[in-house]
């Protein structure tokens, strides 16, 4: 037969075996969507979405461009090798076709094509098209470079750590590892028997011994192809999985599908699109701040995958976003972990009937919920009450006796069922006030009013809600010059996207900036959502946190939270300030309502 | 007899010998700092749920520790885990956890996590 010899057999079986395993867990994959996400599916399958989908697949996961605005050197390494690879094998097949004849040549004549083509045959175009190729194995060949001195020093590469691989990893990685230099070898051998390289192969052949090279020249191509056939063999269980799932994930996401609440086939998919980078891992401040680094995103990730996965992982977590953020498959990796800590319910079981009903106050404009966290940081309230007061808002103060928890925190530590009993409790009172606005004080609160709520009226958070103020002039303030940093709140700023609005008020007082802008924020270490995390650690993210954004000494930092104002006031390092406290002290009072000033407020103006 | 609204209370033995002290050293386990608790008490008074009802965070942290589980898991449900009490307890123990894993512990079954 032509164009056969039997070690392409490794390769074919490979594969296939692969072929079969991707498609059947696809499948397995798509049927367990949930309904939502199915609806969106087929809502937007045939639309424009799927072309941008398409485009975006070309971009990320064959050029990978974010990995290349966060590291150029990274993301070279990653092209060379996914986008290298992938024009290999398209070149190889327009090679292989043109060379046979027909558009339905044997599927390993583009992959071995130097071995079979020998006798020298001219076909269109192939001296343009065997230079392509050494270009191309050249490229991929600096990539692998790259990836390995990677493995060995990670810091040369620009990331302080990299991730451990599991047993299948490292298989499939030192096979991949091998498949290139074999190619190069093979190819060359070939080259120097029968001339027919380019300028790469015949280069490198030309120093291949001629008494070698006969017997040399099978055993490579052997080798070859069963190094291809142990990286398709192990790549659907091990990080290279990530490969054809990033192309579903890409999809899936241009469609519309959303993580959801609870564990579903879109979960699965966004397990296996990890590459396990590891550059979450430097993002993460338990990592660099505490010293833990087994419980990170990449970790969680994989441990979930082949369902390992231990309390310690799931509930080790601040929550922050940071790795999200980060993420350049831009993984929900927050959602995903929430999913997991997700309890089973108790069906019927309704709690907390001990509340007592609050009345809600009808004929108010502005109903004020302070939040839990905020009533132990009273100077919050009574700055927000002095607010309200000066622009003459006619507002309730919602929880200022027996208020209840907004039922966020019940719902990050996975106890969803309780969380919307108390959910259910607030929007009774809130939705009986028919009132226009809804202000807290607290970005946990904000997140979950706008999220989990069903309310009759828009939330805001008091940013939003003084920014508006003073851009109606409803309030102005007196004109100084402290200087501030903004202290961007982890649920505020990654969680809702609030960035501009507290930027907008500070500009009233001399901002300076701080190396950890907005989505680049740190946490202040007191996140409710690790309930594991021990006080000592805790405290040292806390003192990280604090050291980088008082390092140019401002006069006061400035946050939007009472969480990370109780954290930082312990700190001792500079003084903290709420935004509604630091607009409150420099409020213009109208002469009529002239009060005495505080000691502290006279500092500050 | 005049109500003095007061009585004597009965007098009744917790024989530790007999208590189960496990499930506490394998909250303890999880939560280190439980061991620093010294009842004062701030928690209880900062509690969200304590303003609604009688929930008492250093009485069920002593009933858990004691052994004496009798309808303590529906007490703990009481709890809406704010985490105020954390924040202000005086001895950096983290009581939020402490309720989280007393939880876990008595209705073992009905908390499991979905994995």
């Amino acid at each position: 037969m032509m164009n056969y010899h039997p070690f392409v057999i490794p390769f074919t079986v490979g594969a296939l075996f692969l072929f079969g395993v991707v498609f059947y867990k696809f499948y397995a994959w798509i049927a367990a969507l949930d309904r939502k996400q199915k609806f969106m599916v087929k809502q937007n399958i045939f639309s424009f979405k799927t072309i941008r989908a398409i485009g975006e697949i070309f971009r990320e996961a064959l050029v990978h461009r974010n990995i290349y605005r966060k590291n150029p050197v990274l993301g070279y390494m990653h092209m060379s090798l996914a986008f290298g690879w992938f024009l290999l094998i398209v070149v190889g097949k327009i090679k292989a076709s043109l060379y046979a004849g027909t558009f339905f040549e044997p599927p390993w004549l583009g992959i071995f094509f130097n071995f079979f083509a020998v006798d020298g045959h001219a076909f269109s175009h192939s001296e343009m098209l065997t230079f392509t190729m050494d270009f191309l194995l050249l490229i991929i060949l600096s990539g692998l470079a790259l990836a390995i001195i990677k493995r060995v020093k990670s810091s040369l590469l620009g990331m302080r750590k990299t991730t451990k691989h599991s047993r299948f990893d490292r298989i499939a990685l030192s096979s991949l590892w091998f498949i290139f230099p074999l190619r190069l070898m093979a190819e060359s051998t070939t080259a120097s028997l029968h001339g027919n390289g380019g300028f790469l192969t015949n280069s490198v052949g030309h120093l291949i011994p001629s008494t070698i090279a006969p017997y040399a020249e099978l055993p490579l191509w052997w080798a070859y192809s069963i190094s291809l056939f142990v990286f398709f063999v192990a790549l659907p269980y091990s990080r290279y999985m990530h490969i054809p799932t990033e192309v579903v994930l890409i999809f899936l996401r241009n469609w519309g599908a959303d993580t959801g609440e609870q564990l579903s086939g879109y979960t699965d998919i966004q397990l296996n699109s990890c590459s396990r980078c590891g550059i979450c891992i430097d993002a993460c401040q338990l990592n660099f701040a505490a010293g833990i680094s087994n419980v990170q995103s990449v970790y969680f990730v994989r441990d979930a995958r082949y369902k390992t996965l231990s309390d310690e992982v799931v509930n080790n977590c601040l929550m922050c976003g940071r790795c999200s953020n980060e993420c350049p498959v831009g993984l929900e990796l927050t959602l995903v972990r929430q999913q997991f800590r997700n309890k089973q319910e108790i069906p019927g079981k309704f709690y907390y009937e001990y509340t007592e009903p609050v009345e809600s106050k009808a004929g108010v404009d502005v109903i004020y919920y302070a939040g839990c966290m905020t009533h132990l940081t009273p100077s919050i309230i009574i700055s927000m009450k002095k607010i309200f007061e000066a622009a003459g808002v006619n507002y309730w103060f919602m929880d200022e006796d027996k208020g209840v928890c907004c039922g966020r925190p019940l719902r990050q530590q996975g106890f969803i069922q309780q969380s919307k009993n108390l959910v259910i409790k607030n929007s009774r009172i809130i939705n009986s006030a028919r009132a226009k606005l809804l202000v807290t004080s607290c970005p946990i609160c904000y997140k979950s009013f706008r999220e989990e709520y069903n309310l009759n009226l828009p939330v805001m958070h008091h940013t939003e809600y003084i920014e508006g103020l003073l851009a109606d002039g409803r309030i102005t303030l007196n004109a100084s010059n402290v200087t501030v940093v903004y202290h961007d709140p982890c649920e505020l700023g990654r969680g809702a996207n609030i960035y501009e609005q507290p930027r907008n008020i500070l500009r009233n007082f001399s901002l300076i900036e701080s190396n950890y802008e907005k989505e680049n924020s740190l946490c202040c270490g007191g996140s409710l959502s690790d309930a594991i995390l021990d006080l000592r650690l805790q405290l040292k993210i806390r003192d990280h946190a604090l050291g980088e954004l008082t390092k140019d000494k401002p006069d006061v930092l400035v946050t939007a939270c009472p969480l990370c104002k109780k954290s930082f006031v312990h700190g001792n390092k500079a003084r903290v300030m709420d935004i509604a406290e630091i607009v409150a002290g420099n409020l213009k009072v109208i002469a009529s309502k002239k009060r005495p000033v505080r000691k502290e407020e006279l500092q500050l103006v | 007899m005049k109500d003095l609204g007061f009585s004597i209370s009965q007098s009744r033995t917790i024989d530790l010998d007999k208590s189960d002290l496990s499930a506490y050293r394998r909250v303890v386990e999880k939560v280190p700092s439980a061991k620093l608790c010294l009842m004062c008490g701030a928690c209880t008074a900062t509690c969200t749920a304590r303003n609604h009802t009688d929930f008492n965070f250093r009485k069920v942290h002593l009933l858990f520790r004691r052994g004496q589980f009798e309808g303590l898991a529906e007490e703990l449900d009481k709890c809406m885990l704010c985490g105020k009490c954390r924040l202000v307890c005086n001895r950096g123990v983290n009581t939020r956890a402490i309720i989280y894993n007393m939880r876990i512990i008595l209705e073992n079954l009905n908390y499991k996590s979905i994995k």
